[in-house]
């Protein structure tokens, strides 16, 4: 087995890089256990955050185990409700990355739409839409995402705000990350329909979606995944961050953001695990994208070689 | 020359138009405005008269001239929230912003482009540690790092405060930070969380310039007249690298007042972008709109203001120009 996966990774050349490149397979590595902690942590939490019942007000704002006035049953402490902050963080990172992932396939798969559609038939529709991605371009995606979420805050009826809060914010970063998918695709596929396997299919008459999507589509995934991973690492940012400026995922559903939202109210008193583990966690998961990311750029780039 | 200029201009006000129809409709479809300003017990008649007397019931063409007429003449309307002018609650949070801004954008200035070159140029342990600190420094949130810095300086040294302007002076309208010494201390943490992603894009971007100005033909062949290097570098590389340069540092301009929101958030600073904020989580429309439309004019300037640079600082473009 070892031998053919030997034998795949010579004749698979990004393979055959990331094991040559010591620090994205260290990268890969620390992205496969947030994710992986972060989708078993129903598993492999101690204690379930959101169930109400379980908490108990006196466990609250314990301190990490290892120092004096810690408790065994708290490896990192807990917060001011007396959570289990390990397990907070799981789960925390579970809505984060949830919400990163939602956000990021309907930018791409937004972005990729319109990308195709603009780069191969060009004329008004790749008009329309490039002066669209104009504009937003103009509003930085931090802006945007606000913007979204505040107007569904006024759309939205009160009641509802709360459970509906997760589609808004893949709705609002979405958003405000389909421009980035749809330039790239746009001008790849302006170079790609110009070839002659577009040629041919084309005098075979087939249908353009078919074209754009089972033949022009494969040809460019290369740039595609780039944005895939370094925006999802952008979506994960943008989600910590609306839920830190309080405009993000309810507080009784605790995402990295609002975790390190309610840890810098008691920073100030001395209590500071509550804001670094979190902090930790998200830092080391968006570094170990943006490595693997580098990676990709690199190793897809034949200038670079 | 003209024709360029001529040709952005109409693209800016394209730009500006849209956005406006944006904001006009998160004013109009958003939310009832009337709802907004009367109370519970004001009859359903009264609420018509104050609907046709504001003109609300007009054709939608109709309203969205009189709101774009009203902006261009900077009458904004009333804030929902604090009946206050919205000119006037803008106009009282501008400066903290700008001065904020302009801090964090000398940070990454100062720093950034010798780093930058210095990545460049030298390779070996500073350098690869220079790199190693972007990568850090692009992946940590900027509220994290503001968190980190008032925890080290404020809570743990108690050098800086970690909220607010300090004493500021009034100078007409404008409160300046620049004037005072607690003014000073009180931009320090902000400008310098607003600075740190900044200053990573400049370093990153002036080192990636340098590379591929060094590699061309007129280096080589100025390396070879042996021309001494801090003049190669400064003089013949560096300059080249000027153009992107500029392009980011418009660009980062917009950056820099869009993640204000956010250090204004942690350092409750009182600028535009916390006044946004608020004004998002208490869904007050006419203060979201206004703010949406200055943001975007600002863009647009700035982005302008970086195509006319162009002119002046890379002599190949006003060559095209002039042939236009």
């Amino acid at each position: 087995m070892i031998n053919a996966w030997l034998r795949w990774s010579r004749e698979n050349e990004l393979a055959y890089l990331f094991f040559r490149n010591p620090v994205a397979i260290v990268a890969a590595i620390i992205a496969i256990l947030c994710i992986g902690g972060a989708v078993l942590s129903p598993w492999l939490a101690a204690t379930d955050p959101y169930d109400i019942a379980s908490l108990d007000i006196m466990d609250s704002l314990i301190p990490p185990a290892w120092s004096e006035s810690g408790d065994a049953r708290f490896f990192i402490g807990t917060d001011d409700q007396g959570r289990d902050l390990l397990s907070a963080i799981l789960y925390g990172t579970r809505l984060s990355l949830l919400v990163g992932f939602l956000a990021i396939t309907f930018a791409s798969v937004l972005g990729v739409t319109v990308g195709l559609m603009a780069g191969y038939f060009g004329g008004r529709f790749d008009a329309i839409m490039m002066r669209i991605a104009d504009i937003q371009l103009s509003l930085p995606a931090i802006l945007t995402a606000l913007l979204v979420d505040g107007i569904a805050k006024g759309l939205l009826p009160r009641g509802q705000h709360d459970n509906l809060m997760i589609v808004v914010l893949t709705v609002a970063i979405g958003l405000s990350l389909w421009v980035n998918f749809a330039r790239t695709v746009r001008a790849t596929t302006f170079v790609e329909r110009n070839k002659e396997y577009v040629q041919s299919c084309e005098i075979m008459g087939m249908h353009p979606f078919r074209i754009m999507f089972t033949h022009i589509l494969p040809n460019i995934m290369g740039p595609i995944l780039v944005i895939l991973t370094v925006d999802l690492a952008v979506a994960v940012l943008l989600e910590a961050t609306l839920s830190f400026l309080g405009v993000g995922v309810p507080a009784n559903q605790p995402s990295l953001g609002t975790l390190i939202r309610i840890g810098t109210e008691y920073m100030f008193s001395g209590e500071w695990w509550i804001v670094i583990f979190p902090s930790a966690m998200l830092i080391l998961m968006i570094i170990s994208i943006n490595v693997l990311g580098d990676f990709l750029r690199d190793a897809l780039n034949p200038r670079m070689r | 020359m003209l024709a360029f200029v001529l040709r952005r201009l109409a693209q800016s006000i394209f730009v500006m138009l849209a956005v406006s129809l944006i904001a006009f409709s998160l004013f109009r479809f958003v939310g009832d405005p009337i709802a907004q300003m009367v109370g519970q017990e004001t009859s359903i008649e009264d609420q018509e008269n104050i609907r046709e007397r504001l003109g609300l019931n007009d054709p939608l063409t109709t309203q969205y001239v009189r709101f774009v007429s009203n902006l261009s003449q900077a009458e904004f309307g009333y804030s929902y929230r604090t009946r206050q002018p919205v000119s006037e609650m803008i106009l009282s949070r501008l400066p903290a912003t700008l001065e904020l801004g302009a801090i964090s954008l000398v940070i990454s200035l100062i720093v950034g482009i010798p780093a930058g070159i210095y990545t460049a140029l030298k390779r070996g342990f500073l350098s690869n540690a220079l790199l190693v600190a972007t990568l850090v420094g692009i992946s940590i949130p900027t509220f994290v790092i503001g968190i980190f810095l008032i925890y080290l300086f404020g809570v743990s040294l108690g050098w800086l405060p970690t909220f607010g302007r300090g004493q500021t002076v009034a100078l007409g309208w404008w409160q300046t930070n620049f004037l005072t010494v607690s003014g000073w201390k009180a931009l320090i943490l902000p400008g310098v969380t607003l600075g740190v992603y900044q200053l990573t894009l400049t370093m990153r971007l002036v080192r990636a310039e340098m590379q591929e100005v060094l590699k061309t033909d007129y280096i080589k062949f100025a390396t070879a007249r042996g021309i001494n290097y801090r003049s190669l570098y400064l003089n013949h590389a560096f300059r080249n690298t000027l153009v992107p340069v500029v392009t980011i540092i418009g660009l980062q301009l917009g950056g820099i007042i869009a993640f204000s929101i956010v250090t204004e958030s942690v350092f409750q600073w009182p600028g535009m972008g916390l006044l946004f904020l608020e004004s998002i989580r208490y869904v007050d429309i006419p203060v979201m709109s206004v703010y949406l439309v200055l943001i975007a004019l600002m863009f647009v300037v700035i982005n302008l203001v970086v195509d006319l640079l162009y002119f002046a600082i890379d002599p190949r473009v006003r060559l095209r120009g002039s042939h236009d």
